[in-house]
C-alpha cells in the first residue's frame, strides 16, 4: 500500500520558464537513468532479496525515488508553464509540444520513449544490488550533465538535492550488498531463490 | 504573507521529514545504532506536531484516512496541489 502525501519531498522553484532546460531535465523523468526507472527497479526487486533489512531499504529507497519523480515532474511542468508553441519551437522541443501540448511524458532528452529495457532483475541479490549501485551513480552522473548545462540558480539547487540524494543512495546499497554477501558466508550455501526458504525451514 | 506563512511551516515539515528519511534510509543498514534509533523517534514526535499544526490551517497532507477532514467541505480535493506551488 502506498499513501500520497500532498508536498514534494523538496521545495521546486524556477526563475522562469525555460523550455530548453525542460527538454534536457526530462531524462530524469524516462530515461535510461531517471527516477521512474529507479523506483520501479527497487521495488520490483524486493521479492527475491533473501533478508528482511534488503526488503527494507529497497522499499524506502524504492518509495523515495517515486518522490524524485515528482520532483522532476515539478521541474518540467513550471519550466513549461505558459510555454508557446514558438517557444517549444525555438527550443528545438516541437515535436513535445505535438504530441503531448502541456502534458508530460515518459521519454529522454532525445525523445526516446522510456522502456522497461533499462532496468533489470535477475533474481540473484548480488547482480541486483550491483546493478542498484550502477543505477545510482549513473543517475549522479547524469544530474552533473544537468547541472552543467543549466544556469537558472532555482533549478540548480533541485538538480543538486536530487544529485545528493544518489549519492546516498548508493552508499546504503553499498552497505546492503556487504550485509547480504555475509548473511549468505553464514548461511554456508548461494542464495537460490524459493529453494533456499525450504532449507532454511 | 498567508503564503509566507504557508511556505514557512511547509519548509520546517519538510526539514523534519528529511530527517526522518536520512535516518530512516540509515536505520535500514544500522539497525542497532542507539543513538540514531533515539533521534529517528525525536524526528518521529517533533514531525507529528508539525503535521497537526500544518493541517489545522492548510488542510490535509494525507489522503486514504491519514488526515482528518477539517471543514463542511472535502478539503482534500483543494488547491494548490505540490507541483503548483
Amino acid at each position: 500500500m502506498w499513501i500520497y502525501e500532498k508536498t514534494l519531498e523538496h521545495p521546486v522553484r524556477v526563475s522562469r520558464p525555460n523550455v530548453k532546460a525542460a527538454k534536457m531535465i526530462i531524462t530524469q523523468y524516462g530515461g535510461p537513468d531517471g527516477e521512474l526507472g529507479a523506483s520501479l527497479r527497487y521495488l520490483n526487486q524486493r521479492y527475491s532479496m533473501p533478508t528482511s533489512a534488503a526488503k527494507a531499504l529497497l522499499t524506502d529507497i524504492g518509495t523515495e525515488e517515486l518522490a524524485h519523480m515528482e520532483m522532476i515532474a515539478a521541474l518540467v511542468y513550471k519550466l513549461t508553464d505558459g510555454a508557446s508553441c514558438e517557444e517549444f519551437k525555438e527550443a528545438g522541443w516541437e515535436g513535445q509540444y505535438v504530441q503531448h501540448d502541456h502534458g508530460l511524458f515518459w521519454t529522454d532528452a532525445n525523445g526516446v520513449p522510456w522502456s522497461a529495457k533499462y532496468i533489470a532483475c535477475l533474481g540473484d541479490p548480488i547482480a541486483d544490488l550491483t546493478e542498484d549501485m550502477a543505477a545510482e551513480q549513473k543517475a549522479r552522473v547524469t544530474y552533473e550533465h544537468l547541472i552543467q548545462c543549466i544556469d537558472d540558480p532555482c533549478v540548480k539547487d533541485t538538480l543538486r538535492f536530487l544529485w545528493q540524494r544518489e549519492v546516498v543512495h548508493f552508499q546504503r546499497f553499498g552497505e546492503t550488498l556487504n550485509t547480504v554477501q555475509e548473511w549468505m558466508a553464514k548461511s554456508k550455501h548461494a542464495w537460490c531463490g524459493c529453494d533456499m526458504k525450504k532449507m532454511v525451514d | 504573507m498567508d503564503r509566507e506563512k504557508h511556505m514557512a511551516i511547509l519548509n520546517r515539515l519538510l526539514e523534519m521529514q528529511f530527517v526522518a528519511i536520512e535516518l530512516n534510509l540509515y536505520l535500514d543498514t544500522h539497525p542497532c545504532d542507539q543513538e540514531a534509533l533515539n533521534d529517528y523517534n525525536c524526528a518521529v514526535e517533533i514531525l507529528r506536531q508539525l503535521k497537526r499544526e500544518y493541517e489545522e490551517c492548510h488542510g490535509p497532507l494525507f489522503h486514504f484516512g491519514w488526515s482528518l477532514n477539517r471543514g463542511d467541505e472535502w478539503q482534500w480535493a483543494e488547491e494548490p496541489w505540490p507541483w503548483e506551488m
